[in-house]
């Protein structure tokens, strides 16, 4: 966790803290590891790249004359001869809310030194992410044989379908990334790479379980996407 | 090394916190999934909607992504640029509500 450059280098709580932060000498964020950083300022650039896509989509669906479809309908299942609405993003949602959760205490157990609940909780986080992605797979096939186009759809107005695919589809290869990554931490952590500090593939850096916390931020962050997506796209 | 070690164990916290937090945005996921099932209209789902949102985007954040226990300058360095996009989206409500300004202008009066 500490940065063994800065030894000694006292840690102040509250905007006393701040001010020394960003007012020190050679380093901000001292006692940070530095991944952990710069997944936050990759975060914060990611941010900005959603926003645009949600922003765009706002513009496009607010300047248009034509009906938006609507998406409760459009997003519904026919389950045991029932039609009931928004049922699979519902279920997505609640997959990757729950894949959270486990990551959470993945990284709770990851600062614990517990190998083993980390690991089974980091497989659990993968193989829900793994649940979300194929759920979402089903949906674009649904959608794709309905006739819904980056350029037409049966629904309304025909923008609805290029931010569709744009949106869902950004957010979709971040998760699926994300479950690469999953099952790589989860093959690591099982193998003692963090408890040994056994150096990564591509970095000489040593394996700490900080690095849990790191993958837990990125997951954290589709997570926190998707409930942007689901508030604007499908429940507005 | 006494200090790395207290660091490290303020670090974790209770497991009876992380349960909270993901009971809570269970929670508040089905609520926002009720305001499409009893098919709310108007400024009530919209209001309900992003209520809902931002308490799920928040308790995210704060606890998940440990923003809550994290320190000041890093809080500070994430939240400022947000400022940007609300900025941003002020702008282009301005912008399509123009857009369709001129559609309906010149659909009904018509244009050369």
């Amino acid at each position: 966790m500490s940065d063994h450059k800065i030894e000694g280098y006292e840690f102040k709580p509250g905007f006393k803290g701040m001010a020394h932060d960003t007012g020190s000498d050679q380093t901000m964020f001292k006692g940070v590891h530095w991944g952990k950083a710069m997944m936050w300022i990759f975060l914060l650039s990611d941010t900005f790249i959603f926003s645009c896509f949600l922003i765009s989509y706002m513009k496009g669906r607010g300047s248009t004359l034509v009906d938006w479809p609507n998406t409760s309908e459009v997003f519904g299942l026919h389950v045991f001869g029932v039609e009931v609405p928004l049922l699979l993003i519902a279920l997505m949602t609640f997959v990757l809310i729950t894949s959270s959760g486990t990551m959470a205490l993945a990284v709770k157990y990851g600062y614990e030194k517990n190998r083993k609940m980390c690991g089974w909780l980091i497989l659990a986080t993968a193989i829900g992410g793994l649940i979300f992605v194929g759920m979402q797979a089903y949906e674009w096939s649904k959608l794709i044989h309905e006739g819904v186009r980056p350029w037409e759809n049966p629904f309304g107005a025909p923008q609805f379908g290029s931010f569709f695919f744009m949106i869902t589809g950004f957010h979709g290869t971040h998760v699926s990334i994300g479950v690469i990554f999953l099952f790589i931490y989860a093959y690591k952590t099982f193998a003692g790479h963090y408890d040994e500090g056994k150096k990564g593939w591509f970095t000489t850096m040593k394996g700490d379980y900080v690095e849990i916390e790191i993958l837990g931020l990125y997951w954290h962050f589709v997570d926190l996407v998707w409930v942007f997506i689901f508030a604007f796209f499908y429940l507005w | 090394m006494s200090e790395v070690k207290e660091k490290e164990q303020s670090t974790t916290h209770k497991i009876g916190i992380y349960l909270w937090i993901w009971g809570l945005l269970f929670v508040l996921s089905f609520f926002s999934y009720m305001v499409d099932w009893y098919q709310f209209q108007g400024m009530l789902r919209w209001s309900l909607i992003l209520v809902f949102m931002f308490a799920k985007a928040g308790l995210i954040m704060a606890f998940f992504m440990h923003l809550y226990w994290e320190r000041y300058a890093l809080v500070n360095v994430l939240l400022w640029p947000m400022t940007a996009i609300a900025c941003f989206i002020f702008l282009m409500v301005a912008e399509f509500e123009y857009t369709v300004f001129t559609r309906l202008f010149y659909f009904v009066v018509g244009g050369q």
